[in-house]
């Protein structure tokens, strides 16, 4: 099992005003290909900002991360960009879906920067939405769907290019238990028959269940297992 | 007062929309400040004008002479204290642009500054003016504009009265108060005639308009029946009425461009109410949900009114304030680049209570739909909203 | 090959963007009201701009309409308007031996010896009065200016107390209708016809016999002009230069036809055009500001949105095409709504009096390419003024303070 992510010696530290706030310390860590990984950790330990560094949408103050080869802390803003639409698949806490479009629009949404013609992105939309089980629902608009159903349809966005890595930043801290168990069970879906890695920030310990491993984070810190 | 201060917080949530807001208004009530400006200094010369005087004229149109032999008979007309007379010369001086235009008026010196008591010149200087026969008077606006001084040529081009006339500035006559008209150039009437007599004797023994000074305004309406009734059988008849109704009448043939102006004015008021409307639906929409919470701590739609209508006139009054200061310095400058197309360009009362006043306006409509919206909301959809 | 020029165009849209179009239309009509305002504010905002040029591209008309490249006005010098001008009987009899002058087909000069002269009027509708010129013309020229025609009735037998009143006067004016009497000086005409002038100022005016008006108004044997046709337009330096000789004719010049109307309109279309542009300077400005609020405020809505499309990896650029597009789009949509409404004034006539001559004068509102051309430059510069600005801060958005905001 190759590596796939390596983040090494990094730190982050944040400029507020002329305050320095130091995120996080001299981190390292290895996320092995086919891995799902929880980050867990009380508000303020830096997880969330380690999952934004792993996925390219922040860069660190030192160190270097090397996601499949590449070492993102050193990309430029614009290479980074393009980087991302490649590699990773996001899903958020608040699935964070463009009301205007439909379901089907917004998977669709990561296709448009790709090549593919619009008969090959019809092929891959349907089929990842076949995979959360929402393809009857591909013309719904996220306001006549549920919080669980929102959330399904975010996942298929996130998958549909064939994102090197999954990344979910708390993808249930705003789903009841019944739809929360359903994400939870298509990400381990994803996991294990589709061999996704999957890198997934969260603070209920339930859902960390799903993933094979659990790293805590203190401080900026990764604490020891 | 807290209500006032969480208004005035809400809008400094928001700093540059609001900001922009309110410079949108001003500018615009600015704008509608200068053209009403424009459309009540057009008629300036209605305000300016003198009870106490009448104007007798050619019936058909200003632009025909009368002959200078009525002077005796009007001035035998009963309630008729002075007569005057004037002919319109104006010609062409260095050129036709607009700094070069100003009212260039033969007149009678002897009794000119009687019936115009609002011109005052020092006696010396009249005395000059009665005596010398290429003397001319200017107003002193006129005179700083152009730097005329007492012993100054003004050289002037001869159009209805051919040929090349100089007149010399022995006089500088002011305006009693901000009313009157300084930038007019006065010449005797005597020494137009007599040099029309070689170059346009269609013009000799001949004068534009005859001034009636009259004891007793109330009796204008007969005077001038009466006289009219003198000429109504002449190949030139007169037409005599009060100054204020013979400026209206210069006023109403431009009425096309002073309604357009007017209308112009309006559609500007109108724009303001979107752009204000429009920010306030936003601002509102925004804050929903905390509106709903207010309601759940037992405030009423009542209060939650009186925030969105605050805010509301807090912009529109701002804006309008500011704009409204803003249009004297931009009024004055502009009267004092075309002094001579309008002689007097003051901000009137009046505009300044329209302005005001449909600020005020604006501020209370622009509220109406999102006042309306949320008093009818329901709490628990309220706290739902993301926003 | 202007719809493969387009097709190119949108796929280079497409490429810089990547963002459909479709996204930012429903992004408008999701927020209803506040693009209607919007719109509604832009649409007047360009009625207004563009009523204001119609109007003066009608002046314009008119002034260049109202006579022809090869007729020759001659009036006395330095006169500003025919009513201050007086060429005698004899002059006209000198120039008409001219060799320059055109001859008609029975042999005499192609030209008149007009009488012009003001009445007062009662305008429709309203209680003001205006000054109408009435122009006696010599018999038999009616040809002289050839965009004069005769609409209705028939032309004023000369000798006759008849008139004949331009289209512009019977439509603004109160009882100007065929059979009705007009007083001018102290008898009552007939009005026979109705002569349509198109854009010209003669559509502002009362025509009828020149004898007839000089004998009604004691001006013995002076007429206001006289206005002929060259043989050849070239020939008008030759014939100023033969009345420049011509002792007789010393107080007398000769101007283009054209040129001497245009210059009597010049102050007032001055004026007018002066005033028209303060106001759209005015209006410019509140149009951008419009438009900058709402779309501040629609970036300020979509800042997660904004922070997820980054996040998915579209770029800056396509974030910045894309609002400025929504920006142009409102600020297009507004422009041609104003643009549609400021095309019905062309049914509306502009009638005031002209500084220069004292007397009536119609202007149209004119639509032409030109004003069109400038009205679409104009909304399209708002909408990129107005959109710049928010545009760029949403291009400018840091991804994490993006995701962060709700």
């Amino acid at each position: 099992m190759s590596t796939l992510v390596e983040v090494k010696n990094v730190t982050k530290v944040y400029k507020r005003d002329t305050l320095e706030i130091p995120v996080l310390q001299n981190i390292s860590l290895e996320v092995p290909e086919g891995e799902f990984l929880a980050l867990m950790g009380p508000s303020g330990s830096g997880k969330t900002t380690l999952l934004n560094l792993i996925s390219g949408i922040d860069q660190p103050t030192a160190g270097s991360i090397v996601v499949a080869g590449t070492d993102i802390a050193k990309l430029g803003e614009s290479a980074l960009a393009k980087w991302r639409s490649n590699h990773i698949g996001f899903v958020f806490q608040f699935y964070n879906l463009l009301p205007v479009l439909t379901a089907y629009e917004n998977v669709e949404l990561p296709l448009l920067l790709t090549n593919l013609s619009k008969k090959e992105r019809k092929e891959r939309v349907e089929m990842v939405l076949k995979v959360v089980g929402l393809e009857d629902r591909m013309d719904h608009y996220p306001k006549q769907l549920s919080g669980g159903q929102q959330q399904r349809v975010a996942i298929a966005r996130a998958v549909v290019s064939d994102p090197t890595v999954i990344i979910g930043d708390e993808p249930t801290g705003d789903l009841d238990r019944k739809s929360a168990e359903e994400i939870l069970v298509l990400l381990s879906r994803l996991n294990s028959e589709y061999k996704k890695t999957i890198i997934m920030v969260t603070h209920d310990p339930h859902a960390a269940e799903s993933a094979h491993k659990i790293q805590h984070l203190d401080k900026g810190e990764l604490k020891a297992n | 007062m807290k209500v006032l201060k969480l208004i005035y917080k809400n809008l400094l949530r928001h700093k540059l929309r609001s900001l922009l807001t309110i410079v949108g208004i001003a500018i615009a009530v600015l704008a509608f400040g200068l053209l009403r400006t424009v459309v009540t200094a057009w008629s300036y010369g209605v305000e300016a004008a003198s009870a106490d005087r009448l104007i007798t004229r050619h019936a058909v149109a200003f632009i025909f002479p009368l002959p200078y032999s009525y002077k005796g008979q009007l001035e035998d007309v009963s309630g008729v204290k002075t007569v005057s007379y004037a002919s319109w010369f104006q010609g062409i001086y260095k050129d036709q642009s607009f700094e070069n235009f100003f009212p260039r008026i033969a007149v009678d010196p002897e009794t000119i500054f009687d019936v115009y008591p609002e011109f005052i010149i020092p006696a010396d200087q009249l005395k000059t003016f009665k005596q010398q026969r290429n003397g001319c008077v200017v107003g002193k606006k006129l005179a700083e504009q152009h730097g005329f001084k007492i012993g100054d040529i003004i050289p002037v081009t001869g159009d209805i009265y051919p040929g090349n006339w100089e007149f010399t500035v022995v006089g500088i006559y002011s305006g009693k108060d901000k009313t009157a008209d300084e930038t007019q150039m006065f010449f005797s009437w005597e020494y137009l005639n007599e040099k029309s007599r070689q170059s346009a004797s269609w013009a000799t023994d001949q004068v534009g308009w005859y001034i009636l000074q009259v004891d007793n305004p109330n009796e204008a309406a007969s005077i001038s029946e009466t006289v009219d009734a003198l000429y109504v059988n002449s190949p030139a008849k007169t037409k005599t009425e009060t100054e204020k109704a013979f400026q209206q009448s210069f006023v109403s043939l431009s009425g096309a461009i002073i309604t357009s102006m007017e209308i112009v004015s309006y559609v500007i008021i109108g724009i303001i109410l979107m752009v204000l409307a429009n920010t306030i639906i936003m601002a509102a929409r925004e804050r929903i949900r905390e509106y709903a919470v207010l309601k759940t701590l037992g405030f009423t739609s009542f209060h939650v009114v009186g925030l969105i209508a605050g805010e509301s006139l807090f912009i529109s009054m701002i804006g309008g304030t500011v704009g409204l200061a803003l249009t004297f310095p931009v009024c004055k400058g502009f009267g004092d680049a075309f002094p001579t197309m309008f002689p007097v360009f003051a901000v009137q009362p009046m505009t300044i209570v329209l302005a005001i006043g449909f600020s005020l306006l604006v501020g209370v409509i622009a509220a109406i739909f999102p006042s309306y919206r949320s008093a009818n909301m329901k709490i628990v959809d309220g706290l739902r909203q993301i926003g | 090959m202007l719809f493969v020029g387009m097709r190119r165009r949108m796929v280079l849209i497409r490429f810089i963007m990547k963002i459909p179009i479709s996204y930012n239309i429903r992004n408008l009509w999701a927020r209803r009201l506040t693009t209607t305002l919007t719109v509604s504010g832009i649409a007047l905002v360009v009625f207004v701009f563009a009523a204001v040029l119609m109007l003066s591209q009608g002046i314009e008309d008119t002034m260049v309409a109202t006579g022809s490249r090869d007729n020759v006005i001659i009036i006395r010098k330095s006169s500003q308007s025919e009513m201050m001008s007086a060429v005698s009987r004899d002059q006209v009899g000198i120039l008409s031996t001219f060799s320059e002058v055109q001859s008609t087909q029975e042999g005499k000069p192609f030209a008149t010896a007009d009488v012009v002269t003001l009445i007062n009027l009662h305008k429709k509708g309203s209680n003001d009065m205006g000054n109408v010129s009435v122009r006696g013309i010599s018999t038999g020229a009616f040809g002289l200016r050839p965009q004069v025609k005769l609409s209705e009735g028939r032309w004023f037998q000369p000798g006759s107390y008849e008139i004949v009143v331009g289209n512009k006067i019977h439509d603004q004016f109160n009882a100007i209708e065929i059979g009705q009497s007009v007083q001018i000086g102290s008898k009552l005409w007939t009005i026979v016809g109705v002569i349509d002038g198109g854009k010209t100022g003669f559509a502002s005016e009362i025509w009828t016999d020149a004898d007839i008006i000089m004998s009604e108004f004691n001006r013995g044997t002076t007429f206001s002009s006289y206005t002929l046709k060259l043989k050849n337009e070239q020939d008008f330096e030759a014939l100023k230069t033969k009345m420049e000789t011509e002792q007789r004719l010393q107080d007398l010049e000769p101007k283009r036809e054209q040129e001497f109307y245009l210059e009597q309109s010049k102050f007032m279309a001055g004026f007018i055009n002066g005033l028209g542009i303060f106001i759209t300077i005015i209006f410019s400005f509140g149009a951008m500001i419009g438009a900058m609020i709402t779309m501040y405020a629609s970036v300020a809505n979509r800042t997660v949105e904004i922070g997820t499309l980054r996040a998915l990896g579209f770029r800056r650029r396509s974030i910045l095409m894309a609002f400025l597009l929504e920006a142009l789009a409102l600020s297009s949509i507004g422009g041609i709504i104003g643009l549609i409404l400021a095309s019905f004034m062309e049914f509306v006539t502009f009638s005031t009096t002209n500084f220069g001559t004292f007397s009536e004068l119609a202007f149209g509102f004119s639509l032409s390419p030109r004003v069109v051309g400038w009205t679409v430059f104009f909304f399209l510069i708002m909408g990129i003024f107005g959109g710049f600005l928010p545009a760029v801060r949403a291009a400018r958005m840091n991804i994490i303070n993006a995701l962060r905001a709700s």
